[in-house]
């Protein structure tokens, strides 16, 4: 019973956060706005537009959403048959990985102005959930490639057992503190102007889903906790757990994002221990030179696997 | 309440060398192995981090009779995160490239343990002086450890020192790459575990 309770509750988290997700301020007039081939977008109106606007190039501005400033020249507006479709070429190859602002300046509709329109064109959502879901785990891991949370990495990489352990746990309060900071940050912070404040914030917020995960594990489920408590005192000294939110705030991903990330990075950090710890277990019997037993062996082997983990740069998936 | 008897030069000596935060304890490893790649950068990450531990430190060692214990670790934690704001803003005002070569480190130095941990076991039991010797050399230590990689990657790696044309070649273009700070903080680990083992043969002949 208290289980079925509990497993509610987090469906009802989820669908909370797929909700928040789900609005974005878009103009009501544009039903539609997608990546055609390499170096196209299509804009779809819900209602016909006049000839003379749509065609006339100066009314449209397109640019990066990082770089606002550099806009991206068009050599062609194309209007449909049923003028309801605007498709416009570009010059030069599109960036797809970034979402494109296009903003069009008073739109024209049957003699009526209906007002400036700034929309974005993305990716498939899915799609890009995905590749940030990846890219934290194998593609930027951040022990391997952004060589964050060494200390606690090298401490709990002895045994299998406590490395599954401690990426289980970590991989908890990474999602359950990432969650809470993308929600302080963009609701309390960043209307207020308190930025500045971050690194007090985060820091604070993590220390305090700790110890919020260690009360309701304790509670809900002594068994677990037996098994992961002595863990959740490390997670805080693990620089993760601060990289995320800050790289969160930096930016400016909305909340399936975040959770996206925080989900990648906590099963990143849990694969490279498993990694990690199941050489260091063979490395045991292993004949190592006296200078080199402990620790500095096991950083030339975290080299090898750095230097593995770099074959995965530059992949992009979608 | 157990106040050290070391004198201060033995406070300050003891983080360069004994203790080293790096090479010794093994702590705060990972600005050691991401952004040693060039001499300066590792010059500024260990002047952020000595301001951060001297200034915390004596924060700490001055108000220390007024925080209750159980509430001692959160105290140090915001104590440092508040002098971590002070030298982030200050880095991005000031030197603004530097400051994006060393990327989020910086703010990071909130939680690198070696600070938290001097802290628990010394500016929380003794007076502002000693304190206050003990974080810069705790500070110079790191500075140190992150200079000797800084020199040996930019050197091997750029054959530059500081940016200069040093070697006119590049040796060891391994050594620029991001994965090669582990095998370098690995090798001068065991530099420094065979310098100890030959210490103590000469000790036990003698």
């Amino acid at each position: 019973m208290k289980k079925a309770n509990f497993y509610s509750g987090l469906l009802a988290l989820l669908l909370g956060v797929l909700l928040l997700s789900g609005c974005e301020t878009e103009h009501r007039f544009i039903k539609k706005v997608s990546f055609k081939g390499g170096n196209q977008i299509v804009v779809v109106f819900a209602g016909p537009v006049d000839q003379r606007w749509a065609e006339n190039r100066d009314n449209y501005a397109v640019y990066e959403k990082p770089d606002p400033d550099i806009l991206l020249s068009i050599t062609e507006v194309q209007l449909s048959q049923d003028r309801r479709t605007v498709t416009l070429t570009f010059e030069d190859e599109l960036n797809q990985d970034q979402p494109h602002i296009v903003s069009m300046r008073q739109i024209m509709s049957e003699g009526r102005s209906l007002g400036t329109a700034i929309v974005t064109a993305k990716k498939l959502y899915f799609g890009h959930l995905f590749s940030i879901l990846i890219g934290a785990m194998i593609i930027h891991n951040f022990v391997f490639t952004k060589y964050l949370g060494l200390c606690v990495f090298f401490g709990t990489s002895q045994k299998k057992s406590t490395a599954v352990g401690m990426g289980i746990t970590f991989t908890i309060v990474m999602v359950a503190s990432a969650m809470m900071s993308w929600f302080l940050y963009q609701f309390v912070l960043k209307p207020f102007r308190l930025d500045f404040l971050q690194i007090i914030v985060f820091i604070g917020l993590v220390s305090l889903s700790v110890q919020a995960v260690d009360t309701i594990l304790r509670k809900i489920n002594p068994v677990l906790f037996k098994a992961f408590g002595v863990y959740l005192v490390l997670v805080i000294a693990n620089c993760i757990i601060l990289a995320v939110p800050l790289i969160l705030a930096d930016n400016e991903y909305n909340a399936m994002e975040s959770l996206m990330l925080a989900v990648g990075a906590g099963t990143g950090f849990l694969i490279a221990l498993f990694l990690m710890s199941s050489v260091r277990e063979k490395l045991e019997i292993a004949n190592v030179p006296p200078t080199y037993r402990g620790l500095p062996i096991a950083f030339v082997v975290a080299g090898l696997f750095a230097l593995a983990f770099m074959g995965f740069s530059g992949m992009s998936i979608f | 309440m157990p106040v050290t008897k070391k004198t201060n030069a033995q406070l300050f000596f003891n983080g360069i060398l004994n203790e080293n935060p790096i090479f010794r304890l093994a702590l705060s490893m990972c600005p050691a192995v991401g952004i040693s790649t060039s001499l300066m950068n590792g010059l500024l990450l260990g002047i952020a981090v000595l301001f951060v531990q001297v200034a915390s430190s004596c924060t700490i060692a001055a108000i220390k009779d007024y925080i209750h214990p159980r509430i001692r670790i959160p105290t140090y934690t915001l104590t440092i995160a508040t002098w971590v704001t002070v030298i982030d803003l200050s880095l991005a005002a000031f030197v603004p490239e530097a400051y994006k070569a060393m990327g989020i480190f910086v703010k990071l130095i909130v939680a690198f343990a070696i600070i938290t941990m001097r802290l628990e076991m010394f500016a929380a039991k003794n007076p502002v002086v000693p304190s206050f010797w003990d974080g810069l050399g705790m500070g110079l230590g790191f500075t140190f450890g992150m200079m000797t990689l800084g020199f040996v990657r930019e050197l091997l790696g750029a054959g530059t020192l500081f940016g200069h044309d040093v070697l006119g070649t590049r040796p060891l273009l391994f050594f620029i790459l991001p994965a090669a700070g582990f095998f370098c903080v690995g090798f001068i680990m065991a530099i420094f575990n065979y310098v100890e083992l030959v210490f103590n043969r000469i000790k036990k002949k003698s």
